[in-house]
């Protein structure tokens, strides 16, 4: 007992704060990603040759943004924009600094995913919209966007735990977080119990974020009987 | 009216061209209720999709009520398609909404008010026999609940013509009679012009009053349904209503 309340004496403010960077971190840099991921992933699913507004060479240039987006290791990629980060931001350091790599970062997987979830849109219910008099903005927002909720629910919780693993590496640079806690005291001072606190928070969080999406994707998922 | 002139309708593939429709004519009289017949891939959901422009034909015209809407684009093209209601195979109904929501669509679509959109949903739920029902959502209703809604749906904006596509294939026959009777039914209260895809004759002899018999593209034999089955001409046409004789089954 007196080792866990000494524990907890030493390192419980440093462990709230790192919950709360990680937190703040992975949701803003998430709200962000969706901001722009979005709308590139409708516009990248509408133009694509199959699509409702097929424009070959929009789709095109989309996708090379896309994947080379997506194709940049995350650790390289907070490195190299350091110097539009502070443009942006004023700094690279701190969960500021962090939110800005980790947004670029992320809204190449958004968009895919969201490609990905509208693709999965039956085609007949487009053809029905269609038949219906619908215009293209009404079929994303009426249809599209709304069958494909539960879809979209799930890719939240794919980009979220994407972007927890990526606030750990963000650890490196100066971020803040349990990663960074994990890494400055767990890794350079090799100092396991701290180690394993970082672990097991890291654990919680993610099983806890997923989980909810997971039953909340069920919940509103008109399909499924309740 | 709705006339079809000389369409034909010709698929690039990779496997080179693919002529679905062969110089087809054919006129629909108002309150017909119209079969197109044929076994599958002979053209007939080509031939119907033509009429509110989900294909768009290669050569030839598509004259309703004496205007030529082939190249109709943009808001034309939308206002056209409300006045012509559609009905699915597999109902196409929105998962995610509620039955009210579905009937509403098309009115939400024209940007109809929304206290006269919800009434005249709901009478439409009535209508088609529902009532009590338009809180729940597609999954919870049976197959001849869906078509129902469909059905409902495709009236909502009071067309002038529904086109069924294949409506009743996916419903057992108890319910397909039920289907067709509320399709009859309409037409006879609200005049709907109705064209009804089937590959089954009995669907067709039980309400069309004409029918055109597609092969391969092409119009094979067309006319009054009771003519077409008293004295087939084609050996398609034969080959259709002998699959259906009591006892052949």
């Amino acid at each position: 007992m007196d080792y866990i309340s000494s524990f907890i004496a030493s390192y419980g403010d440093l462990f709230a704060q790192g919950i709360v960077d990680t937190l703040v971190m992975t949701f803003g840099s998430c709200l962000f990603a969706y901001v722009i991921g979005l709308p590139l992933g409708v516009a990248f699913a509408l133009t694509t040759p199959t699509g409702l507004h097929p424009m070959k060479v929009l789709n095109t240039v989309l996708g090379w943004i896309i994947n080379i987006g997506r194709s940049i290791p995350f650790v390289i990629l907070m490195v190299a924009i350091i110097p539009f980060t502070r443009l942006l931001v004023g700094t690279s350091l701190g969960v500021t600094g962090a939110i800005v790599p980790l947004t670029v970062a992320a809204a190449p997987f958004v968009a895919r995913i969201v490609e990905q979830s509208l693709a999965e849109v039956d085609g007949s219910l487009i053809e029905a919209a269609q038949a219906f008099g619908a215009t293209n903005v009404e079929i994303v927002t009426k249809v599209m966007l709304r069958e494909s909720v539960p879809s979209l629910i799930r890719g939240v919780a794919i980009t979220w735990v994407s972007l927890f693993g990526y606030v750990a590496m963000a650890g490196c640079i100066g971020a803040g977080g349990v990663g960074d806690i994990a890494l400055r005291y767990g890794y350079q001072r090799w100092m396991a119990d701290v180690m394993l606190v970082a672990v097991v928070i890291c654990v919680i969080l993610v099983q806890l974020f997923q989980s909810f999406c997971d039953w909340l994707a069920v919940k509103v998922d008109k399909r499924i009987r309740n | 009216m709705i006339e079809i002139k000389n369409v034909s309708k010709v698929y690039e593939t990779k496997e080179g061209t693919y002529q679905a429709l062969k110089d087809l004519s054919l006129t629909i009289n108002d309150g017909d209720i119209f079969g197109v017949i044929g076994s599958s891939g002979a053209g007939k959901s080509t031939l119907v999709r033509h009429i509110n422009l989900l294909e768009r034909p290669t050569s030839g015209q598509i004259v309703i009520d004496g205007v030529d809407v082939t190249n109709y684009e943009g808001k034309e093209l939308r206002d056209l398609r409300t006045k012509i209601g559609m009905i699915f195979q597999n109902f196409s109904l929105f998962q995610q909404s509620t039955v009210l929501k579905n009937v509403l669509f098309p009115l939400e679509v024209r940007k109809a008010e929304k206290t006269e959109a919800k009434k005249k949903a709901l009478e439409l739920i009535k209508l088609v026999g529902l009532e009590g029902m338009e809180n729940r959502y597609p999954s919870q209703l049976s197959g001849g609940q869906q078509q129902r809604v469909a059905i409902a749906r495709a009236l909502a904006t009071d067309p002038e013509i529904m086109l069924c596509d294949e409506a009743t294939s996916a419903l057992d026959s108890k319910t397909t009679v039920q289907i067709l009777d509320l399709l009859s039914d309409i037409n006879m209260r609200l005049g709907v012009t109705m064209i009804l895809i089937t590959h089954s004759m009995e669907v067709a002899q039980h309400i069309c009053n004409r029918i055109a018999v597609v092969n391969k593209g092409e119009i094979v034999e067309e006319g009054a349904t009771e003519d077409i089955f008293a004295n087939p001409q084609h050996p398609v046409t034969r080959e259709l209503i002998s699959h259906h004789q009591p006892g052949r089954n």
